[in-house]
């Protein structure tokens, strides 16, 4: 029969986590003394018929409620205060974090390397490097949850979500599917393969494809049509998407949007919802037409130009 | 109100000729026909009783199943309809009405001196529409069963999950109106039914709890069936709500579930809370320390949890900012929470305590609340519920809260007012025995799945990997524990109704008015309705007067 206490702490994120949690453990220790020697105590020594002596105490009863109000009011500030300064931290992944992107689908996770390496229920990182998830469902919400790192982010239809780590120890580590999506949630698992940086380089050449994300969205640009309106030279009125990605861009209707992943994925998929400044909405929308992994793809590629200088004309 | 310890003999019931009491009419249509809240309890504790079994063998069924890693005893579909069977009706058909609809509609009444609550037919339309939920709940599960889970979380339910959920659906919204019923009509007793002289702040503490269970009840449940509705508006019609494919926001539903939920959390500890402040009191024999904020604290409950919903949700793309503003005041809700724990504890001291089975139960209820409650700072806590949400840490909290707080408060409840409501005493040390076997089997039960859930073994699996299973069959082995300490009630309980001492008015020396009318209590609850004209728990000052056991 297998066995296993605590579980294993394999990222850097982890250690944050585990010092509140036993810091909170050790607190709930101390309150349940607090509260059960004192009940003990009281049942024993005033059961029905001891000669306890019952006195009336003296001490204004005001006394005991203000210091049982505020003294777990500020404990519980100041738990408050760590975990959200460490949650604040584990939400905001680091700029140079190696991109893998994840799609979820009933009942398998599909990830995908920068490189251009696909890999199905698995996911190859090296140690020591920061890894940045950016994530997506194809059908209902699933969860994309690896306990070793301490690390969980709901993955949901429509929308993308994100989740970094850290990974300290070469190793195996469990994925799980944490949020409940259907028949086989509980098959919807994986393994984190946390490797050392010579074993992933080598990894990623002998798995290669050849074709990266970026030239996989280069040529998606080109094949379903994008680059006919946004590509320099075109005769359409369509914003460039040169030195886009990352940049404040002007709406429609005065509010200023940043041309993020979720920008750029809605742009595509739901073009008419939010339209640039000075453009009228021609664009047809590709919902249905391309995958969401393609959809990745293609902001892969956008992204690719954001440090290219529009071409040089008044739009 | 006067001591009951100087309870005239004359209100302990007759040898030979049984008085006229409220069961005294035998035939069926008496019943099904009955406003008498007193019956509507019973109806009410009949049927809960039945979707309690029903919920307990799907329970028993998933901790058999999980003995192995690999699932070998029942398919994934099969264990995914058990767990939402499990959930749907212990939520909504056993623990909401538990406290409120059983013994608050038998005792309310009785302890603020009135005849019957405000609405009467009100109160038995309540029960019919509980009734007719149920089962279509039940014929929902019959065709063919709903694997969503209670939550029944977007787009999983409108657009993936079988055609069956529109009827479970639809059978938790028609109980919702009873449960709105149910609120309104407390509410409404509480205000104006209370006898001469008893005032808001001689009310007895359970008032207090019920009354802020009911503002619960009123104000959250409608949130509950504008969210099933719209549900059912998307399975039918296809228009898009939540479903993102049909212009839809998935986590919009989730907002809207908890808003309803969570407070629904407070509705199934709230009367439990109420129940234990009655129990400690009374075999304490000393006034409850710190009424005021005993009472106050229950209020506080029922506003601030209806701030908190979004605690759920932290890990499922809401803002990092929301977070943090739902974390810091599920940080403060904590704080009422914690007063109880401490008046309760306090007011044994000094008392005279004995251990009758109720008082038992309620001090399980503490140590059972208290480390429910402190798991719940876990999960407050933003950094590490990023770790811990919708693993077995979850379940096995609020299984801490609501079995080990709700159900051990509705069993200690059940015990101190079965003379009242059946005449007959239960048999003490049978008694004693299952509060005593309930608290092992719990423990032993619900403890190990903290463990799992930091271990990381997500809520909801079929299977799971096999570096869990120790604790996974520790907890089984509690459950069969557990379900001894819940059988022998049943039992003991139903041999008492024929073979029980017969109850004098007042076997527990408490004050209260439903001490002061015989058991079981007329038709009309009081002879002539009493006065009141002092405090609640009013026990004479233990110094000044000998103290022998009962």
């Amino acid at each position: 029969m297998g066995f296993q206490l605590f579980p294993t702490s394999a990222s850097a994120n982890a250690g944050e986590v585990d010092a509140i949690f036993w810091a909170l453990t050790g607190l709930s220790l101390f309150i349940l003394t607090l509260v059960f020697l004192p009940l003990l105590f009281f049942a024993i020594k005033y059961r029905r018929g001891s000669r306890a002596d019952r006195t009336p105490s003296k001490i204004p009863t005001w006394k005991f409620e203000v210091t049982w109000t505020i003294i777990p009011f500020f404990v519980g500030m100041g738990i408050f205060a760590w975990a959200a300064d460490v949650y604040f931290h584990i939400e905001s992944p680091p700029a140079n974090a190696l991109q893998v992107d994840v799609v979820g689908k009933q009942w398998m996770w599909k990830l995908q390397h920068a490189e251009g390496n696909r890999e199905i229920n698995e996911l190859h990182v090296p140690v020591g490097r920061a890894v940045k998830l950016t994530m997506t469902s194809q059908d209902v919400i699933h969860d994309f949850f690896v306990p070793a790192f301490r690390m969980k982010q709901d993955v949901v239809p429509g929308r993308y979500t994100s989740e970094w780590f850290m990974p300290t120890r070469v190793g195996r580590y469990r994925i799980f599917c944490a949020q409940f999506c259907g028949t086989s949630h509980a098959a919807m698992t994986g393994w984190v393969d946390v490797m050392k940086p010579a074993d992933y380089q080598k990894w990623l050449v002998t798995t290669g494809q050849g074709e990266s994300m970026e030239a996989a969205g280069k040529r998606l640009f080109t094949q379903v049509g994008c680059s006919g309106c946004h590509e320099a030279g075109s005769k359409i009125h369509a914003p460039h998407l040169e030195g886009l990605y990352g940049h404040p861009v002007p709406l429609d209707g005065g509010q200023v949007v940043t041309a993020d992943d979720k920008y750029i994925r809605d742009s595509i998929l739901l073009p008419g919802s939010q339209i640039t400044a000075g453009y009228q909405n021609l664009m047809p929308s590709f919902a249905g037409r391309l995958t969401e992994e393609e959809v990745m793809e293609l902001i892969a590629y956008i992204k690719s130009l954001a440090d290219q200088q529009p071409p040089d004309y008044a739009p | 109100m006067n001591p009951v310890l100087d309870t005239p003999a004359s209100t302990a019931p007759q040898e030979g000729e049984p008085p006229e009491n409220y069961l005294t009419e035998h035939t069926v249509i008496s019943w099904l026909l009955t406003t008498d809240h007193k019956r509507i309890g019973i109806l009410y504790l009949l049927s809960i009783l039945v979707y309690f079994a029903i919920a307990a063998v799907a329970a028993a069924m998933m901790r058999i199943e999980l003995l192995w890693p690999d699932g070998r005893l029942v398919l994934p579909e099969t264990y995914n309809k058990l767990f939402t069977i499990h959930g749907v009706l212990m939520v909504w058909f056993f623990l909401i009405p538990s406290i409120p609809a059983v013994l608050g509609n038998f005792v309310i009444p009785l302890m603020i001196g009135a005849r019957d609550v405000a609405f009467p037919k009100l109160n038995l339309l309540s029960w019919y529409l509980f009734m007719f939920g149920g089962v279509l709940v039940v014929y929902s599960v019959i065709v063919g069963g709903v694997d969503t889970g209670w939550t029944f979380y977007t787009p999983y339910s409108t657009t993936y999950a079988n055609p069956n959920v529109v009827t479970m659906v639809a059978g938790v919204f028609v109980a919702g109106f009873g449960s709105i019923l149910t609120g309104l009509n407390f509410i409404i007793t509480i205000h104006k039914m209370r006898a001469p002289g008893l005032t808001w702040f001689r009310l007895p503490l359970f008032i207090w709890s019920m009354y802020s269970t009911s503002l619960i009840l009123v104000l959250a449940t409608p949130v509950l069936a504008i969210t099933l509705l719209a549900i059912t508006v998307e399975r039918i019609w296809g228009i898009g709500i939540f479903d993102p494919n049909l212009g839809g926001d998935p986590v919009l539903f989730q907002h809207m579930f908890w808003f309803y939920s969570h407070p629904a959390v407070y509705i199934m500890i709230l009367p439990g809370m109420g129940v234990v402040s009655e129990l400690i009191t009374c075999f304490s024999r000393k006034k409850i320390f710190g009424y005021n904020f005993i009472a106050f604290s229950s209020i506080a409950i029922a506003v601030v949890g209806f701030m908190v919903w979004g605690h759920h949700m932290f890990v499922s793309s809401q803002s990092i900012y929301a977070g943090m503003v739902f974390s810091i005041l599920s940080f403060i809700v904590a704080v009422p929470s914690a007063i109880k724990v401490f008046n309760w504890t306090a007011t044994l001291y000094k008392g005279s305590v004995s251990f009758e089975t109720p008082m038992l139960y309620a001090l399980g209820f503490i140590g059972l609340f208290t480390i429910g409650g402190l798991t719940g700072l876990f999960l407050a806590a933003l950094a590490v519920d990023v770790h811990l949400h919708d693993t077995y840490f979850v379940v096995a909290h609020f299984h801490y809260i609501m079995v080990g707080g709700m159900v051990m408060g509705f069993m200690g409840g059940l015990h101190y007012w079965w003379p009242k409501i059946t005449g007959r005493m239960y048999p003490e040390m049978a008694g004693r025995v299952a509060a005593l076997v309930t608290f092992v089997g719990f423990n032993l039960t619900f403890f190990p799945l903290f463990l799992l859930g930091y271990l990381g073994q997500p809520r909801r699996y079929h299977s799971y990997p096999p570096e869990f299973q120790v604790f996974h069959v520790l907890s089984t082995a509690g459950a069969s524990i557990l379900g001894v300490g819940y059988l022998m009630p049943l039992i003991y309980l139903l041999w008492s109704l024929r073979h029980g001492k017969k109850a004098p008015a007042n076997p527990w020396g408490a004050t209260g008015l439903e001490w002061q009318t015989p058991s079981p209590p007329p038709r009309d609850n009081f002879e002539t309705i009493p006065e009141v004209n002092g405090e609640p728990y009013d026990y004479p000052p233990l110094e000044q007067r000998t103290v022998e056991p009962i």
